[in-house]
């Protein structure tokens, strides 16, 4: 194995695309992964070099760890706020168990990291949800966490990008999650209002009380291609309406297609793309 | 039988009376302003003039309906994207003719089907709470009944968040925690149970700021005492300046959560 290989082979499972496709034996001993799209076995090292993408063109879910080490420039993320933690503000049953095996499972903290960075020469604070952390719930610590970013892009006068994967407000927290929504959008607010540009990304899946908070509020609103974009979940519009959903329902085209999104953003050639919108946004960080 | 499911019980009854209902009870001269200026009117979120004594004030409702035809009518009480939409074009008009804004809350939840999803009812939430939050114009929402997810909160990103005493406000059903935690929608009286629900839980968590008695519910005498708790805390509220008034909404809402002792 080359150095280059090594260096871009996946320390875990999750790394390579995560539970949604379990990795099987190849013919030459390394792991491989079916596309559910394609149906073609990729080896884990290829999808790792390519940004944990099929061929196909199929983006397979990631870590956060790792969707910013595709990111950020090297060396330059500066995580913050490491401190927040979870409380179980409602002594929701179960949840201190809950939380002690999403941080075991996930290494992490919590369902988001947040930082500053550069991302192609641009500076910018920087948020990125961690999907196999309670599937990017956001409890009181991500509201915390999230509002904390934006307060500091506020004072330091920066733009602020961030990549939504969440399922929703976090039930286990109560209606002190839900009011994180209320509170993230202050904290948005606040930042726009100051001239500010947010660049939001939404990736899979963007549902819920993220959907319907700070994921939406981005000057411009990126996502990634067949990315889950909704409110409420599938299976329950299916249920309440009795109505076959449409084909390609709550994916990051439909939403496109219906003008809630800017444009889809494939990950091959994110990073560029990236770095041009806060490039163009420069003149607004001029208090 | 649960004491908090007995208050979901409560929060939901046809007979309680609606967010049409206080409006009618505590203002005088209520005018309907209908639609969102962009699609269409939806008949779950009533929203117009009213005076309360002798101030204009704009009022708005998440309306479920008495009978089975008007709850049908109304989507038993569900708001459309449009409902949203409609609700902050009011309280910008609030704002512009600086009249304090005062909503009624009651839903299970945002309307859930396609065309909800294709007009964008995330985007329409969303967009309620980061305008709420800076709306330079005092803002009271009181929860009446069910206050059900990020549907009940659109409307509630307020100066002053006051709940009924047998009303309910919940990240989630009960039922659908139920369905989540234990895959079974029936254990929905153990779930109402630790969701924490009731308007008690919330005073104590600090996350509303009073709770309003039931008693002559629906009586004259209880209108009196809502007319004159709003005539009270507008009189606080318009004494602020909007810088001062926006700033405290902030505070409000920014400290929730925000302890991390117990990390």
């Amino acid at each position: 194995m080359s150095i280059l290989n090594f260096l871009l082979q996946p320390k875990n499972e999750l790394e390579a695309g995560g539970r949604s496709a379990l990795p099987v034996q190849g013919d030459e001993g390394e792991p491989e992964k079916t596309c559910p799209n394609c149906h073609r076995s990729l080896p884990l090292s290829r999808l790792w070099a390519q940004q944990n993408t099929c061929d196909c063109g199929h983006h397979y879910r990631m870590t956060a760890r790792q969707r910013l080490s595709y990111l950020a420039d090297p060396g330059s993320w500066r995580e913050l706020f490491t401190d927040v933690a979870s409380l179980d503000p409602i002594g929701f049953p179960g949840y201190g168990e809950k939380l002690s095996s999403a941080r075991l499972n996930s290494k992490e903290a919590e369902a988001v990291l947040c930082g500053t960075a550069s991302v192609g020469g641009q500076d910018c604070c920087l948020y990125v949800m961690e999907p196999y952390f309670m599937m990017g719930s956001m409890g009181t610590a991500v509201g915390e966490k999230l509002t904390r970013l934006f307060e500091y892009a506020l004072e330091h006068r920066k733009s602020v990008v961030g990549f939504a994967a969440s399922g929703g407000a976090r039930m286990q927290e109560g209606l002190y999650s839900l009011m994180q929504m209320a509170k993230t959008s202050g904290a948005v607010k606040r930042h726009s209002d100051a001239g500010l540009f947010f660049l939001s990304v939404l990736t899979d899946p963007t549902t819920g009380g993220v959907t319907a908070s700070f994921a939406s509020e981005g000057d411009i609103i990126l996502a990634e291609p067949g990315a889950t974009v909704g409110f409420a979940g599938a299976r329950v519009v299916e249920q309440t309406t009795r109505k076959a959903l449409p084909k390609g329902f709550q994916t990051a085209e439909f939403m496109l297609e219906h003008g809630f999104v800017d444009a889809i953003a494939p990950r091959r050639g994110q990073r560029a793309l990236i770095a041009k919108l806060l490039h163009l946004h420069e003149g607004g960080k001029q208090p | 039988m649960s004491g908090a499911y007995e208050i979901v019980k409560t929060a939901r009854s046809t007979r309680r009376p609606t967010s049409m209902d206080f409006i009618s009870g505590i203002f005088s001269g209520f005018m309907e302003l209908h639609g969102d200026r962009r699609f269409a009117d939806d008949r779950a979120i009533v929203g117009g003039l009213a005076r309360l004594g002798e101030r204009a004030v704009t009022v708005i409702g998440i309306e479920k309906g008495h009978s089975t035809r008007e709850r049908m009518l109304r989507s038993f009480g569900a708001p459309q994207p449009e409902g949203y939409r409609k609700a902050l074009r009011l309280m910008k008009q609030a704002e512009k003719f600086r009249r304090p804004v005062i909503s009624f809350i009651d839903t299970s939840g945002a309307y859930c089907g396609i065309g909800a999803e294709e007009r964008g009812q995330g985007q329409a939430i969303a967009e309620n709470l980061m305008e709420m939050m800076t709306l330079r114009t005092p803002t009271i929402s009181i929860v009446v009944g069910e206050g059900g997810s990020g549907g009940a909160l659109a409307l509630g990103a307020a100066d002053r968040v006051w709940m009924l005493e047998n009303a309910i406000y919940s990240v989630i059903s009960p039922e659908g925690c139920a369905s989540i935690l234990w895959k079974d929608a029936s254990k929905a009286e153990t779930a109402a149970e630790v969701l924490k629900l009731t308007a008690r839980d919330s005073l104590r968590g600090g996350l509303i700021d009073e709770v309003i008695s039931e008693e002559g519910l629906g009586e004259e005498r209880f209108w009196h005492r809502l007319r004159g708790k709003l005539t009270e805390a507008l009189r606080e509220l318009e004494a602020m300046s909007p810088e001062t008034l926006t700033e405290a909404r902030y505070r409000r809402f920014r400290a929730i959560g925000t302890d991390r002792k117990e990390g």
